[in-house]
């Protein structure tokens, strides 16, 4: 078992009072896809910003190769800043609107590559943009006259324009029409094969993530409720979060036989969330006493299959939520 | 049986920069009472565009011709004071995102009885009454005390429910939805769209359901229209959508929704190229650049939509056979 | 060069206010600049035979001669030079101040944005002709008072605006994008910052020239500016007012252009800002 590249251990993220993220504990090996899926309010975005210290963090240690970004001078962690990169959700707003894209593809190589000449940098810029499929003509235009597919292609170019060991996805095809959405993500899976990229693919899209990744964390209200092998997870899924997940995506595969809606109760949101206890308890039809008061830690059910479910145990409950 | 909603040969072209950029073109649509009608569309489609300029919301620099009536009233041509009488009560509409479609400094119970004071002419109270019973139709609970919250103090899928029952409340015939999912959470959507089927086999309302997710439109339309750079490229009852798509376009679609059937692939089904932008057409069918069936015909030649609204209907020179 | 320039002339073009204005404002500085070629007499020398004389195009001065018999029409343009000189230096001091602080206020944030928004409020709130006053008991009557009371004053409404927008834009995803690539802060400012705020910077900009000609004009006005034997708007006035009843136009011509400049480089900047404020919006 070779050693992790980022080790994240006990993060913790504080808006204010309440905790947008917290406990989180996983491992991300070299060239492993991990996917990392929540809805609206689950923390993923904070979690994501948090690891490359975007966010202040109140707690934990995100170790990168043996070293805590958390701790590192300002100086150091620019440093390691040229292998970590990150792909935002909007691509319009991911972009400087008064720079052109040439300019906002070399930026990175200006930083980290300053003995390029400025014929070097645009034959670097120039290449980049081919490889995302742009064309390197287009390196003196303006992040207004490209499609948001195109931003995004653009966006992509930048962060990988270095070949980082770690890529993390926030959400970077949810903005993008379905038709289109497969080029995004096949250009990110081509260029990770490329440059043996580890990836962080955040997504709300189950079935999108069950493509592209290895291994899978499915994060609630902050917590990290589950985490397994892409096929263990989708073919026997044990937190009830993950199962209403999976139940309630309104499947085109599945318009046949109308799939029966989730009957969850609405939930609540974070800051309201007091207390210790289970973050699901509010919603969860199998929720004990015990739910209320103790936090559920994330256990292993199975080897490599880990669950924080006070329940996970017992045998998989069949799966039925009446409306 | 007289259509509820009948759109005849729309076109909306917008002013930009000195040139009209065609948004909608040709668009022909009708909708029967109780029907539920799902528009489906990519950026650039113009679905939304089209019931836009039946609500009289269209932009400014925006202009319609055609026919749009609404039980038997032509809309595009109505003044000011008939088009506020018949939308917010014989014709509604959802927004996409609840957010920002609820007054944040008001009540959720003074938007709602406001509606029933300016429609009804209710008396405050009364209409207050009347708004509690319709959040409990819409299965808010504890109705009494959600009366007297703002927006940002409900979720999501709360606001959306609130704006379902203020699309309801004066008994309308027709209820426009405009992605009214999506900006919700799945698990959420699922239940806004139960609650649609529901309030549909109550009421009978008729609804017009525009996203851009095949899915949600699965789970209540019994009829789909799909369009494609500001025309309708098919129109089908839905089973028979997607059993057996005709027009390449919605086939591609189909092919490209991520699903959690089947085994993973190492590479996603995509479709090269992007939808076009309004003013970027190209000669002929706009769907050919991108067509893995197009041909020189299509190229020159755009096809004419093709059958009925009972049947089904494409346009396309070589749609897939039946 | 990006859209929203294009854009910005294309309706600046269209507003006739403002073209009107530059139009004439052109005008004015031409005539400032070449004024001394123009004219032959030069801007000390005495006319012995024409003491406030009217002013007329038959006669050998234009625009007449003040009490001393110095040519008006020279003077007035050589006052002109110095209030433009004066105003366009210490706006240009003053942008350049008020943005750099502006931003680096806004992009810290925290502690160091509370310090510097602290100064900037105390500084505000000078009452600013006891501050004038304070330092004329210091340095005498010296130009160097002029100087530095504008210097004190005249950054500050740029600093603020420019340190809200900052804020505005701080959390933008290209800005996290750079931080991401490791680009240091100074990059961060001057690169993706700036050029992001410059459009209410633009505006605010030709707002502060007119502003600062005034302020000079009226310190100079009071005695306090520029001293003898320059000359700028402001003194011209003074003398003018002085010469009220019997020779008006010494008053009225260097008044009636300080008011030409000041109308002109107003309607000019409205103009900007409507040019450019709709595409902000946007």
């Amino acid at each position: 078992m070779n050693e992790p590249l980022l080790r994240v251990r006990g993060l913790q993220v504080d808006f204010g009072a309440h905790a947008a993220i917290r406990d989180v504990n996983f491992d991300l090996y070299a060239g492993e896809t991990l996917g990392l899926v929540g809805e609206s309010g689950s923390g993923k975005s904070t979690l994501a910003r948090a690891l490359l210290r975007l966010l202040h963090a109140s707690q934990g240690s995100v170790e990168w190769r043996g070293q805590d970004l958390l701790t590192l001078s300002a100086a150091a962690l620019r440093a390691q800043r040229r292998e970590l990169q990150i792909v935002f959700q909007d691509p319009l707003t991911s972009l400087n609107p008064r720079m052109s894209v040439g300019d906002t593809v070399a930026e990175p190589l200006k930083i980290f590559e300053p003995r390029l000449s400025a014929n070097g940098l645009r034959l670097r810029v120039g290449e980049m943009l081919e490889r995302v499929g742009l064309s390197a003509g287009m390196a003196g235009r303006y992040p207004h006259e490209f499609s948001g597919g195109q931003c995004q292609r653009i966006g992509i170019a930048r962060a990988m324009v270095l070949r980082p060991k770690l890529l993390i996805c926030d959400e970077p095809v949810s903005s993008l029409d379905v038709s289109i959405q497969g080029q995004i993500v096949n250009l990110l899976l081509d260029l990770q094969r490329d440059a043996g990229t580890a990836m962080l693919f955040i997504s709300h899209n189950l079935a999108l993530v069950r493509h592209l990744s290895h291994r899978v964390l499915v994060i609630y209200l902050g917590r990290i409720v589950e985490v397994a092998e892409r096929d263990a997870l989708f073919a026997a899924p044990i937190h009830p979060y993950t199962r209403a997940l999976m139940s309630a995506l309104p499947g085109a595969a599945r318009a046949a036989d109308r799939v029966p809606a989730a009957g969850l109760a609405e939930s609540v949101s974070p800051a309201r969330l007091m207390g210790a206890g289970c973050a699901f308890r509010d919603r969860c039809p199998y929720v004990l006493p015990v739910c209320e008061t103790t936090l559920p830690p994330l256990g292993e059910v199975v080897p490599g299959h880990r669950v924080a479910c006070h329940r996970s145990h017992e045998a998989l409950i069949p799966l039925s939520f009446a409306p | 049986m007289t259509a509820v909603l009948e759109i005849d040969d729309l076109c909306i072209r917008f002013a930009h920069r000195g040139a009209a950029i065609h948004a909608v073109e040709q668009v022909c649509l009708a909708i029967a009472p109780s029907e539920c009608v799902g528009i489906v569309g990519e950026s650039g489609s113009g679905k939304t565009q089209v019931f836009m300029a039946a609500m009289g919301l269209l932009a400014d620099n925006a202009a319609a011709s055609g026919s749009i009536r609404f039980e038997g009233m032509e809309l595009l041509r109505l003044d000011a004071p008939a088009l506020n009488r018949v939308r917010g009560s014989r014709l509604t509409m959802i927004f996409q995102d609840p957010m920002t479609s609820l007054t944040p400094h008001l009540q959720i119970g003074t938007q709602l009885a406001e509606v029933l004071v300016c429609h009804a002419g209710l008396p405050w109270r009364e209409a207050r009454s009347s708004a509690c019973r319709m959040l409990q139709r819409v299965r808010i609970t504890d109705p009494q005390r959600r009366m007297h919250q703002y927006p940002h103090e409900l979720s999501g899928g709360m606001r959306q429910r609130v704006m379902i029952a203020m699309s309801l409340l004066c008994g309308p015939a027709l209820v426009i939805a405009d992605e009214p999912t999506t900006a919700l959470d799945v698990t959420v959507q699922a239940q806004i769209i139960e609650l649609l089927r529901a309030v549909r086999e109550d009421s009978g309302v008729a609804l017009v359901l525009i996203s851009h997710d095949l899915g949600v439109v699965a789970g209540l339309a019994d009829r789909i229209v799909v369009m494609y750079a500001g025309r309708i490229v098919e129109s089908a009852q839905t089973q028979e959508l997607f059993r057996q798509p005709r027009h390449p376009y919605t086939a591609e679609l189909l092919r490209c929704i991520p699903s959690l059937a089947g085994p993973p692939l190492a590479r996603l089904p995509t479709l090269a190229g992007q939808p076009p932008r309004p003013g970027e057409l190209p000669e002929g069918c706009a769907f050919a650049p991108r067509c893995p069936r197009a041909a020189e015909r299509c190229r020159s030649e755009r096809p004419q939509l093709l059958g009925s609204s009972t049947a089904g209907s494409v346009a396309c020179h070589f749609p897939l056979p039946s | 060069m990006s859209d929203l320039a294009v854009d910005a002339v294309r309706r600046l073009r269209s507003n006739s206010a403002a073209i009107t204005a530059l139009c004439v404002l052109l005008l004015l500085l031409a005539l400032t600049l070449l004024g001394p070629w123009i004219n032959p007499n030069s801007l000390q020398s005495i006319d012995w035979s024409h003491i406030a004389a009217h002013p007329g195009t038959q006669s050998a001065h234009w625009f007449g001669t003040d009490r001393l018999g110095r040519d008006l029409f020279v003077r007035t343009l050589a006052g002109a030079r110095v209030s433009l000189s004066v105003g366009l230096v210490a706006s240009a001091v003053s942008l350049l101040v008020g943005i750099s602080y502006g931003a680096i206020a806004g992009y810290f944030g925290g502690r160091t944005d509370h310090l510097m928004m602290r100064v900037i409020e105390i500084l505000g709130g000078l009452p600013l002709i006891f501050f004038v006053i304070l330092l004329t008991v210091i340095f005498g009557r010296n130009e160097l008072v002029l100087f530095l009371s504008i210097g004190a004053v005249g950054w500050l409404t740029m600093a603020r605006i420019v340190r809200g927008q900052t804020l505005s834009i701080r959390r933008r995803e290209f800005i996290e994008a750079a931080v991401a690539s490791g680009a240091r802060a100074g990059r961060i400012i001057v690169k993706h910052v700036i050029p992001n705020v410059l459009s209410p910077v633009i505006v605010y900009a030709t707002l502060t020239v007119p502003q600062i000609i005034l302020f000079e004009s009226f310190l100079s006005f009071l005695g306090l500016g520029i001293q003898e034997p320059r000359a700028s708007l402001g003194t011209l006035i003074a003398e003018g007012a002085a010469e009220m009843e019997a020779a008006p136009w010494i008053l009225l011509i260097p008044g009636g252009f300080l008011a030409a400049l000041l109308l002109c480089l107003n309607l000019f900047g409205d103009g900007l800002r409507d040019a450019l404020d709709v595409k902000e919006g946007g």
